[in-house]
């Protein structure tokens, strides 16, 4: 049987969404034998590939990186899943959304820096104007609410995206 | 005066039903163990119709109608379930996260939340339209609660339960529209109030986290409610 290419992504978000996929423990063997890991922050691979069947992206789009990041991803894959309330709703990171980028960027680094006090322009790419949750900037096929969404609920996601079905969740939709 | 109350039938999705012409749709659905959800009414308090998540069919009305605000009529045909009621309800759900700012993760009333349990009942599962991120206050200036316009439905409960139970009438809405806020006294700080009392009946009315107790973390504020039955059993005793 051929693999599925799966791929995962991780944005402005904490890494809790990984670490909840992890959570699926030994269920994670039955998984594995029929994905290929294609791309993750887990995989040494700098180029995000071609000929994604399902890409799972944690985190909100924040930065121009982001955006392109997720552009690039959007066009490389057939189905796309946002995982967790940041990819959902921008949750934590969509806070700065109602000040602008230069007042948010002054209170991280001039306002609360004790030492060093000024803003980078080379190291961080450049923040978007407002956080955004992926759907606001391309198409999502799955969306997985929750912060973040239990290891139960990411298990019934891949187990049905294995098997070729769309995963109907609004029966288990959870946000926080 | 009113009309005296008279026993009627009407149908509620396929069963029929009696009912006293005085009673709401959403009473006599109640009644007979069929469920509509709502989120600004509150049983004990007067219905304003305020969130239209209770919307229901009536057969002949080509206007939706809302359950809590709507009396029976003599053989009304009323429909509470259907694909289009679970589309618009969602809806207002899906308008009501868009128009405030809600982290739910950080938020007291993460997991204890009104507005969360519609977001499941109605399976929304994000929004099909872009979030507002409004700049809206937060009023920590009342000795033993806070106040988070970011987290407020505009349900009216508090001020409802405030005028109603109370006797106080704090609360009130200003503005119209998008720009609608509650405030207290003349748009003054809580805390500044000359006619709150501190009883907390709005804090525990709040069906999310705009009221709460202050020093709550992240899901901990679980409100209580049953003291309105209470107001209204003690009601019923004395008269
Ligand atoms: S009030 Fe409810 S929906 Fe809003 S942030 Fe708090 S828990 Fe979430
Ligand atoms: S604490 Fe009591 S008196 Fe004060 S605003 Fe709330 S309901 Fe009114
Ligand atoms: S503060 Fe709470 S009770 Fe008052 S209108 Fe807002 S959501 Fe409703
Ligand atoms: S519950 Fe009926 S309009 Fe809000």
């Amino acid at each position: 049987m051929k693999k599925t290419r799966v791929a995962t992504v991780w944005l402005d978000g904490c890494s809790g969404c990984h670490m909840s996929f992890l959570d699926m423990d030994e269920r994670i063997l039955e998984i594995a034998p029929k994905i290929e890991l294609v791309y993750s922050p887990l995989v040494d691979n700098k180029e995000f590939p071609e000929d994604v069947d399902v890409t799972i992206v944690e985190g909100a789009v924040s930065s121009e990186e982001d955006l392109h990041k997720i552009q690039k991803i959007r066009a490389r894959t057939k189905i796309l899943v946002a995982l967790g309330d940041c990819a959902v709703t921008s949750n934590v990171p969509g806070m700065r959304n109602p000040f602008d980028t230069q007042a948010v960027l002054a209170r991280a680094y001039l306002e609360n820096a004790q030492e060093n006090q000024h803003v980078p322009t080379d190291v961080i790419p450049p923040l978007l104007k407002r956080v955004r949750p992926i759907n606001e900037v391309v198409k999502v096929d799955v969306f997985v609410p929750g912060c973040p969404p239990s290891a139960d609920a990411i298990f019934f996601v891949v187990s049905e995206l294995l098997e070729g079905r769309l995963p109907d969740l609004s029966e288990r939709v959870k946000f926080g | 005066m009113s009309t005296p109350s008279r026993v009627i039938t009407l149908t509620l999705d396929d069963r029929e039903v009696g009912a006293h012409t005085d009673q709401t749709i959403l009473e006599v659905a109640r009644e007979n163990g069929i469920v509509i959800p709502t989120l600004c009414h509150l049983e004990g308090l007067l219905p304003i119709g305020a969130c239209r998540i209770c919307l229901v069919e009536v057969v002949g009305s080509n206007k939706l109608l809302p359950a809590c605000a709507t009396k029976v009529t003599d053989g009304m045909r009323v429909i509470t379930q259907s694909e289009r009621l679970t589309r618009y309800r969602r809806r207002v759900v899906e308008f009501l996260f868009a128009s405030g700012n809600h982290i739910c993760a950080v938020c007291v009333s993460n997991h204890h939340c009104e507005l969360q349990d519609m977001a499941v009942y109605t399976g929304m599962s994000h929004l099909t339209e872009p979030y507002r991120y409004p700049k809206l206050r937060v009023d920590a200036s009342h000795e033993r609660f806070v106040q988070d316009d970011n987290r407020c439905i505009l349900c009216q409960r508090c001020v409802r339960v405030c005028a109603e139970i109370e006797g106080a009438h704090t609360w009130d809405v200003m503005g119209r529209g998008i720009e609608a806020r509650v405030i207290t006294d003349l748009n003054q700080p809580w805390g500044e109030s000359d006619t709150c009392t501190s009883c907390s009946k709005c804090v525990q009315v709040c069906p999310t986290g705009a009221l709460s107790i202050k020093g709550m973390a992240a899901a901990e504020m679980k409100k209580r409610k049953h003291f309105l039955a209470q107001y209204w059993t003690l009601k019923e005793e004395e008269s």
